[in-house]
């Protein structure tokens, strides 16, 4: 471990707040494009079994 | 030479249930690497002579900007698949690679004005990188709202496989004249770290972290192109039985 | 073969003719939008000088595209697009006759504006030369990837602002290259080197840019 203390590991040598803003919203970005395709699916996967079971009924 | 292999690619529902099998693997691969290329890189690498603890960005700014860059060839690539060989899946590949390549571009973007305050005292510098880097942005926008704005879906598709073509032969010229221009302009060239320089436990994390987001991008396509493999197949019975099997369980 | 370029090159060059009017937009664009910027910047002259390469460049660069959007329109709409696509010459041909026509009452009249517009802004007239040269290699190339554009958003509603978002990255290396000629003329060092490179775009264009608008075309006459 390069740090200290944990004090020092958020501190980043007084550039915390820039390394952490960007590991932030790296972070956040790569977990929308997680997220994002997983609803998406979800929500097809509802509305396409639905569609379906209607035209089994027909 | 066998191109079997090749034409299996023509399928949708050899690469969905192919898709299927890697997905996983992938994904556990996508988190490992970046957990231990970021953790190694945040906590347990060394601090830069000059920039101290700022530099550490260099694992996510690096990775972005190297995918970013990939995604764009990826795309080329599908396009010039699709042209030539018709390939419905070189669509779908090209189309659902772009807003992913656009997000790590903006993530590239990001995290070097984010490095550049600290380092050079400044957001934003019109240097070659950064400047190509927003140049490759705005390339994604366009093929992205290219592929919007048709609406026939396989006139669309072949739009875009055009832009994406006439763009990556482009990309070379771009990046040489921003060179060129930076030149012009800034009479001594800044290099953020020396590449050369960078010692084992330095780079060693950076290369797991560009593992990482590789196997992360691969996920992310893949889960992308499976989705709408299965809207465009909708009237296949092996969709039909795929859809009831997964949401079997709710209703 | 070449019968049909120069046939068509005449045809379209009639066609253009047909509405005087029309040719002097891109000239009046290209002359407001060099005016706007002393109004804008200040008329200190020294300021102004510095950036006439940049304010010619930019302005001839959106004076070219504006007047693309409606390079192939007219054609599409009433269907003689459809005729060149199954015709049996070779549509990138007669696409590059459309272009060159298009270049000549656009492109080359801007070249023939721009020391007018390069005297108001304070260019040394030892620039002049490269002024020209510049303009002369570089408009080809802004109406050929401008065409490539205007091929893949022709059946679209409203696709100016598309175009424009298409093309104008693919532009950038023409702009550096052009200001880049235009200010080492300007601080007295030679040109050469960066018209050089500019024609060798130039060549590319015209020889790959036909094909990316005949695929654009027909995919656009595909929907």
């Amino acid at each position: 471990m390069y740090f200290e203390s944990f004090a020092e590991f958020v501190a980043m040598g007084k550039h915390g707040a820039y390394v952490w803003s960007a590991y932030g919203i790296t972070l956040v970005v790569l977990a929308l494009n997680v997220v994002l395709p997983i609803l998406a699916r979800r929500r097809y996967l509802k509305d396409e079994a639905r569609r379906l079971r209607r035209e089994e009924v027909k | 030479m066998n191109w079997t292999w090749f034409h299996k690619w023509g399928s949708p529902k050899w690469f969905y249930e192919m898709s299927g099998r890697w997905l996983p693997w992938l994904g556990v691969a996508a988190i490992l690497l970046l957990a231990v290329g970021l953790a190694w890189g945040l906590a347990f690498a060394p601090p830069e002579k000059y920039q101290l603890d700022s530099y550490r960005i260099i694992y996510i700014h690096v990775p972005a900007a190297f995918l970013a860059q990939s995604c764009y060839l990826l795309m080329a690539i599908a396009g010039v698949v699709s042209l030539v060989w018709k390939m419905k899946l070189a669509d779908v590949a090209l189309q659902q690679a772009a807003p992913i390549g656009a997000w790590l571009c903006f993530v590239s973007l990001v995290s070097g004005a984010i490095w550049g305050k600290p380092t050079w005292g400044t957001y934003w510098i019109w240097d070659a990188r950064l400047t190509s880097m927003l140049i490759l942005l705005f390339l994604y926008f366009g093929v992205i709202a290219l592929g919007n704005a048709i609406s026939n879906r396989d006139s669309a598709a072949k739009a875009c496989a055009v832009l994406a073509l006439v763009g990556a032969v482009n990309i070379p010229i771009i990046k040489y004249s921003v060179e060129f221009w930076n030149t012009l302009h800034q009479p001594a060239t800044f290099t953020v770290t020396g590449k050369a320089s960078m010692s084992a436990d330095m780079w060693l994390p950076l290369l797991i972290s560009v593992l990482g987001f590789y196997c992360f991008f691969a996920t992310v396509l893949l889960m992308r192109m499976r989705l709408e493999v299965l809207r465009r197949e909708s009237r296949a019975s092996w969709v039909k039985a795929e859809v009831a099997r997964l949401s079997g369980g709710n209703r | 073969m070449s019968n049909v370029f120069t046939l068509l090159l005449v045809r379209e060059a009639r066609l253009l003719f047909r509405r005087p009017a029309e040719l002097a937009n891109p000239l009046v664009f290209f002359a407001v939008v060099i005016a706007l910027f002393p109004l804008a910047v200040g008329p200190e002259s020294q300021q102004l000088r510095n950036l006439s390469p940049g304010l010619l460049w930019v302005a001839a660069l959106l004076a070219v595209l504006l007047s693309l959007d409606g390079l192939f329109r007219s054609d599409f709409e009433d269907g003689s697009l459809e005729q060149w696509v199954v015709s049996p010459h070779p549509l990138s041909l007669l696409v590059l006759a459309k272009v060159v026509a298009h270049w000549l009452f656009s492109g080359l009249a801007l070249v023939l504006l721009s020391p007018l517009l390069a005297l108001m802004l304070g260019l040394p007239a030892h620039c002049v030369p490269v002024l020209l040269v510049s303009l002369l290699l570089g408009t080809p190339v802004l109406s050929l990837l401008g065409a490539v554009g205007a091929a893949l958003t022709v059946g679209l509603k409203r696709g100016g602002l598309l175009l424009a978002l298409l093309i104008l990255p693919l532009y950038i290396p023409v702009l550096i290259l052009g200001t880049g000629a235009l200010q080492a003329s300007l601080q007295g060092l030679p040109a050469a080197g960066q018209l050089l490179w500019m024609a060798s775009l130039t060549a590319l264009a015209v020889t790959l840019a036909p094909f990316a608008i005949a695929a654009g075309l027909k995919i656009s006459i595909g929907e």
